[in-house]
């Protein structure tokens, strides 16, 4: 088969990072590439070179064989190639067709933009790829599949003939990645080639023709994947064997911490967007709460933590009601949180490591008398901290902001552990990290479990939580649909709940079959 | 049991491997790229001053008509123009060594102390000029600590103002131990009512702070012209409030008319006790870590609200209390246009002196000493004191936007934190 | 079962809800009452001018002459019939619920003020209009900046350089249209300048505008003092534009006078209102103006050039604030006195929030700000018992009111004030 595109050489390096390294790699038309690797590996640096938001420092790019040089995106859509990014480039206050629109607008007398034409040819391309929008929604009050979808028409409606797509399944259900590898499948039918980035082993032995691994910026290999294996992938993703399995003892969990009844939440633009939530999570636990982002676990998991106000229902920890609490109180009475955006919320980047160790208790002795600061007890603490957590710095006086993202997240870790708690509420902890660090982190959470401590563990990675979780709970559209033991888990049941089937049809459609209960780690 | 972690490279944006620990060299190095921008950027602004010097000048301009026919008459019109502002600007600022030294010999043969004082009279009158100003930088940067934009001090300095002047000539036969600071406090307090209000505001409800404290400063001024032409006024034509009290007055140093007094080391106790505030007590800490990651500081449990109020509070009473030593220890009386200029003088000092205290009371030592020297400038040298406004603008812009000295030096950057003061407009 | 309790919820927060503005539609109604109502003597008449003396042009209509007492009652009425609706129905749209309460409460101060007097409304109509153009340029200038992402505190010192660039070239030429001219390249210039160090040199957008709010005022006053004063004739006295009525529609009562016999600024002022809002929303630029506003990001990803468009725009921008600052000079007085421009290039701001980013919402606000203005103005005609400085302060009062009421209701573009890097 004539290969569509072919990179050569391509190498690309920022300032102390050597991000891509002499990387070779081919496709044929009419087939499915994928980009494996962890995260950190080069992959999304690689195709922002082929999309023009980057220039590679040495390398060629051949289109249809013939030698090309992208200079920008525009350069890039005129030549055929399309790229859906993994954080939608898309405006929530604009509608799917203004977004689609953008940058081709075609224009009536002269000045007016021709928004009906647009919309034609939107509802024409959703017709042939089986992709169904409405051209005239706002995006914002699109859900996230639908937006997918939007991005997916903006690159056909240019005539791309290679879609890049990047991390595409981190926001769907099971269902809803089964969906999308159905249009993949009628856009290879229809002569279009795709990449498709991901960290995800699953999908790719499930959907690709070809796999390229990278690892460290550099090319491990290109296998067929009929002729590849979990196993080999993972280790040819990380080097090294991949213990593909979490050893966790069996749970003994003992009074209940978090007793949440009935919750109601509404966002910032008063939508309720959790609705009638209840659960609770004993100590000597974990509890997941998967679902796919967006409904209503980011509003949960701030209304638990005193960051939102709470129309209705009850919070309990350790049988004190906390519902009108400060963040401040919630915090005192035990509860050590890790936030889903770590550099947002988790951190004061411009303060020193030793300071945003002791970001929750600098009021408190011995960090303080009264008002004034105790700097030698909080540098010497900080200094057991990065020891006893691990935390590569050079020292506890650099500004958090250099350290790695892996070491970010340790030192959240170290903060939110070296304070007595009760109660661990870990949002996406390990998003964005590479394996060594998902390893620890996964590790430190289980080692808490098993000191006794409550820990309630919200992902949109569906095998994290399996992999972690004593129990879990689906959330679909603010409410828990369905709580059930880790032991006896379906993920195919689980799918249909996140996705928003009523658990009697659910149970109905999945009949459990042995074998199917691996307890993963997340790849 | 520790986990073995592959130190992985990390993607594109933003993640740097961590720097090398630097030695007492590179500290030093540090320390001086740190001076280097806004050194420069002083001097780039006196630089492009010169230029509107010159170019407005009758003999320049006249001189430069013959430019072909005596290229050399013009560029000496040019310098001389030049040195003779910046002349009478150093003068007007520090005075003159000769007359100094000349004073001291006087006095000793003499015990005349007369040509002495009026030797040290600019040096001293600078330094008086200064106080007012370290304590309205300081109002301006304790704002910026906290990532709020505080443009109202000209106002809170007028209330300030008028406050402490109010308890300094309306109570009578009260010790000065108690009528000073009190009549201080009421400056404060009135600068700190000023101040709190566009602080809840921006807490309570977002409203952005730059619009908020200009109109507080377009209602202080207001306010101030009915109660300098009613209810504060003395007996005359002229809106000026009665003389204060001998009580109230900030003892000065010198007898008249050095106005060199007490307010100087008061404003640097107070820089001294910002520094500590700032650094070394919760409340600084919450403050700096609302201005550096408001988000992060509400999710380790701190009070936005609270802390946008405290900072908006304390800089509006630091900005009150410029204005009370203003009164109590030079003017004596409050009139009409008291306040102005400082208000955007305190900004360019807040900035300049990177909105550390140290940096602060440097960079008003320059501004002040500039400002006392510009009277003289416009008398000696024709040239009018609005010149201190443009060096002062290319001044902020340079401190603000290193990227331009360093473009126009051709500098290396180094990593430095600026403050993001712009949010949008709301929450 | 879970959906009987979201209602009964619903029900409950909503009837909370509205009774808090209900009761201060009443306390308003009550402070009608209270402030203006009372010791009237009967028989007292307020008289509104609806036509302007003097003025031929326009078709004369007879003025509205209002019993005081009566009047001042009939609005009370009107704000406690919308209290009743709003405690009983709720109202949805804040914005009429205020502007009904707004409108009796000043009806009924003006019926209080001019008691026994007549007053000229129409004149103050007029005059509100007039108040109102170098604002609602200001908010024009803000609009199509913010509008792709670049905040423009720097107004204030665009306006006052434009304002004596435009009165010198005109004194200069002895002509008001090159005067405009100077005005409008002096706007582009400055304006391009803060484009420059924000897009460029990635200045803190504020801190620019600010600087060069100094630098203006500094350049300015300097100026003003060393030459102004001195060669008045010169180069400070340039006359003004003088009002063009327009033929046929300066005869229609009330609105021929207010807005068809004005000059060619305040026309140009609502013109390009008008075009503004159509460029906006249904043209190209419109379009990718807005999206690099929201989300450069996704702009720069389909191919469109952000720093292009912020320059572009910011200089339109400073464009339109340079008609703006010459309507000080050449447009009002004919020459330049120090810091002329008094705030209206924050006002000009604020009105541009208030009128949520949107042309003819701005226009809408700038009124009300001119009105607040004319008002204080003709407060002080009228010799009423409150200090004209309190008067003066309410422009600013208004000001901030508002931002406290609107931020969190109005929406700002989402990249409003970022600086854009590309990587």
């Amino acid at each position: 088969m004539p290969l569509v595109l072919e990179l050569r050489g391509i190498t690309k390096s920022f300032p102390g990072v050597l991000a891509n390294d002499a990387i070779d790699l081919s496709v044929e038309k009419g087939k499915i590439l994928a980009l494996l690797g962890e995260n950190g590996a080069g992959k999304t640096t690689l195709m922002n070179i082929l999309y023009g938001l980057y220039k590679p420092d040495k390398g060629q790019i051949f289109i249809n064989g013939e030698e090309v040089v992208i200079h920008d995106p525009s350069d890039a859509i005129a030549r055929g190639i399309g790229m859906v990014h993994q954080h939608f480039m898309l405006i929530p206050v604009m509608t799917a067709t203004e977004n689609v629109m953008l940058g081709v607008e075609p224009i009536r007398n002269g000045i007016f933009l021709d928004k009906a034409k647009v919309a034609k040819r939107i509802l024409e391309i959703s017709k042939q790829y089986d992709l169904d929008v409405d051209p005239h929604a706002y995006i914002g009050d699109l859900p996230v599949g639908a937006q997918q979808r939007v991005e997916i028409i903006k690159v056909l409606y240019r005539q791309a003939d290679i879609l890049i797509l990047d991390e595409p399944t981190a926001v769907l259900t099971p269902q809803e990645v089964e969906g999308l590898f159905k249009v993949l499948r009628s856009l290879v039918e229809n002569g279009k080639s795709v990449i498709f980035i991901t960290h995800k082993l699953k999908e790719v032995l499930a959907i690709a023709d070809t796999i390229t691994v990278l690892r460290s910026g550099r090319v491990v290999g290109t296998v067929n994947s009929k002729e590849a294996s979990q196993e080999k992938l993972a280790s040819m993703m990380v080097g090294r064997e991949v213990n593909l399995v979490v050893k966790k003892k069996t749970a003994s969990p003992k009074d209940v911490v978090l007793s949440v009844k009935d919750l109601y939440v509404r966002d910032e633009r008063q939508n309720l967007t959790v609705n009638g939530a209840s659960f609770d999570v004993r100590a000597g636990e974990i509890l997941g709460v998967a679902g796919v982002q967006g409904n209503g676990q980011t509003e949960l998991v701030y209304a638990l933590t005193g960051l939102a106000p709470v129309v209705s229902g009850e919070i309990s920890i350790m049988d004190k009601p906390v519902r009108h609490s400060s963040p401040r109180n919630i915090l005192k009475r035990g509860v050590a949180h890790i936030p889903e955006d770590r550099q947002r919320h988790g951190l004061i980047l411009p303060f020193p490591v030793h300071d945003n160790l002791i970001l929750c208790t600098y009021y408190q002795r011995p960090f303080a008398k009264g008002l004034a600061l105790q700097q030698k007890v909080i540098i010497e603490t900080a200094g057991k901290l990065v020891e006893q957590f691990d935390i590569r710095t050079p020292n506890v006086f650099v500004p958090v902001s250099t350290l790695s993202g892996g070491n970010q997240q340790k030192v959240i870790v170290a903060r939110e552990f070296s304070r007595p708690i009760k109660l661990l509420i870990a949002s996406q902890p390990t998003r964005g990290l590479d394996v060594g660090s998902i390893e620890y982190i996964h590790g430190r959470i289980i080692a808490k479990r098993d000191e006794g401590i409550a820990v309630l563990l919200v992902s949109p990675e569906l095998d994290e939580i399996i992999a972690l979780s004593d129990r879990i709970a689906v959330m679909y559209k603010g409410q828990i649909v369905d709580i059930v033991p880790a032991a006896k888990v379906n993920k195919a049941y689980l799918g249909l709940l996140m996705a928003g089937v009523k658990s009697s049809e659910a149970l109905e459609a999945t009949p459990t079959t042995s074998g199917e209960n691996e307890v993963e780690r997340v790849f | 049991m520790k986990a073995k972690a592959t130190q992985t490279n990390s993607e594109a944006s933003g993640q740097k491997e961590a720097p090398i620990y630097e030695g007492d060299r590179r500290k030093v190095s540090k320390l001086i790229q740190t001076l280097l921008v806004p050194v420069l950027a002083v001097l780039t602004g006196f630089i492009i001053g010169a230029v509107v010097i010159a170019s407005s000048n009758d003999a320049v301009i006249a001189a430069y008509r013959n430019f072909f026919h005596a290229p050399g008459a013009a560029l000496v019109a040019t310098l001389k123009a030049i040195t003779t502002a910046y002349g009478a600007l150093f003068y007007g600022s520090f005075g003159s060594i000769a007359e100094i030294y000349h004073g001291i010999q006087t006095y000793y043969a003499t015990g005349d102390s007369k040509s002495f004082l009026l030797g040290i009279y600019p040096f001293t009158e600078s330094l008086a000029t200064v106080t007012p100003y370290i304590l309205a930088g300081l109002a301006v940067a304790v704002g910026f600590k906290c990532g709020l934009f505080n443009i109202g001090a000209e106002g809170q300095f007028g209330i300030g103002a008028l406050c402490s002047a109010f308890v300094g000539y309306s109570i009578h036969g009260l010790p000065w131990y108690i009528h000073l600071p009190l009549a201080m406090l009421a400056g404060a307090a009135g600068g700190a009512i000023w101040g709190a209000i566009p602080g809840l505001l921006k807490g309570l409800t977002g409203a952005h702070e730059v619009v908020n404290t200009i109109m507080m400063n377009y209602i202080s001024f207001r306010l101030s012209d009915w109660l300098l032409n009613g209810p504060m006024k003395a007996t005359g034509y002229r809106p000026l409030t009665p003389v204060i009290e001998n009580s109230a007055m900030l003892p000065r140093f010198f007898p008249d008319p050095l106005r060199f007094n007490w307010g100087f080391f008061v404003a640097l106790a107070i820089a001294g006790f910002v520094y500590w505030f700032l650094f070394k007590t919760t409340l600084g800490f919450e403050i700096r870590a609302v201005g550096a990651n408001p988000d992060g500081a509400r999710y380790a449990g701190m009070n936005i609200v609270r802390n946008f109020v405290v900072a908006m509070t304390l800089s509006g009473a630091l900005a009150g209390l410029a204005g009370a030593t203003q009164v109590l220890g030079i003017d004596h009386w409050v009139g009409q246009g008291f306040s102005a200029g400082y208000g955007f003088d305190s900004i360019a000092i807040a900035l300049l002196g990177q909105s550390h205290p140290l940096g602060v009371v440097l960079a008003a030592l320059l501004w002040g000493t500039l400002r006392s020297g510009a009277t003289s400038m416009q008398s000696l040298a024709g040239v009018p004191i609005e010149i201190i406004s443009i060096i002062q603008g290319l001044v902020i812009v340079f401190v603000a936007a290193p990227a331009v000295i360093r473009w126009i030096y051709r500098i290396r950057a180094i990593s430095t934190q600026t403050t993001v003061l712009t949010r949008g407009w709301g929450k | 079962m879970t959906t009987n309790l979201v209602h009964k919820n619903a029900k409950r927060t909503n009837f909370r809800t509205r009774l808090a503005p209900s009761i201060l539609l009443i306390v308003a109604g009550l402070a009608i009452i209270l402030l203006f109502g009372m010791n009237i003597e009967p028989g007292l008449n307020t008289t509104f001018g609806l036509t302007p003396l003097g003025n031929k042009s326009v078709i004369p209509i007879p003025n509205l002459v209002l019993p005081v007492q009566l009047a001042i009652y009939v609005l009370a009425l009107v704000v406690f019939f919308v209290a009743g609706w709003q405690l009983a129905r709720g109202i949805h749209s804040t914005g009429i619920l205020a502007g009904v309460v707004a409108f009796c409460f000043v009806a009924a101060f003006l019926t209080w003020a001019a008691k026994g007097n007549s007053m000229d409304l129409v004149g103050m109509m007029n005059t509100s209009l007039v108040r109102a153009t170098p604002i609602a340029l200001a908010a024009l200038c803000g609009v199509i900046s913010e509008r792709a992402g670049v905040v423009n505190i720097a107004i204030e010192g665009i306006m006052l350089m434009s304002a004596l660039a435009s009165v010198m070239v005109a004194t200069l030429a002895h002509n008001l249209y090159a005067g405009l001219l100077a005005g409008i390249l002096t706007g582009m210039i400055v304006a391009g300048l803060h484009a420059i160090l924000v897009i460029q040199f990635k200045v803190d957008q504020i801190i620019s505008g600010v600087a060069i709010n100094i630098i203006g005022t500094g350049a300015t006053s300097f100026i003003s003092n060393r030459y102004m004063q001195m060669y008045t004739d010169k180069i400070n006295n340039s006359g003004v534009f003088p009002n063009i009525p327009i033929p046929l529609l300066a005869k229609i009562p009330i609105l021929g006078p207010v807005v068809f016999e004005n000059n060619i600024i305040v026309y140009i002022m609502l013109i390009l209102v008008a075009v503004t809002f159509v460029l906006l929303f249904y043209t190209r630029w419109g379009l990718r103006t807005r999206a690099v506003g929201e989300h450069p990001k996704a702009a720069d990803t389909l191919g469109i050039n952000v720093y292009l468009m912020r320059y572009v725009n910011v200089i339109l921008g400073g464009l339109i604030a340079g008609i703006g600052g010459a309507y000080f000079t050449i447009g009002a007085v004919g020459r330049f006195d120090k810091l002329m421009t008094a705030g209206k290039g924050f006002i000009g701001l604020a009105a541009m929030i208030f009128g949520n980013w949107n042309p003819v919402g701005a226009l809408g606000s700038s009124l009300i700000f001119g009105f607040a203005d004319s008002l204080q103005i003709k407060m002080q005609i009228l010799d009423i018992p409150v200090p004209s400085e309190f008067l003066q302060m309410a422009p600013y009062l208004v000001t901030i009111i508002v931002l406290a009421g609107l931020v969190g209701r109005v929406h700002p573009p989402a990249a409003d004030g970022t600086a854009y890097e590309k990587q």
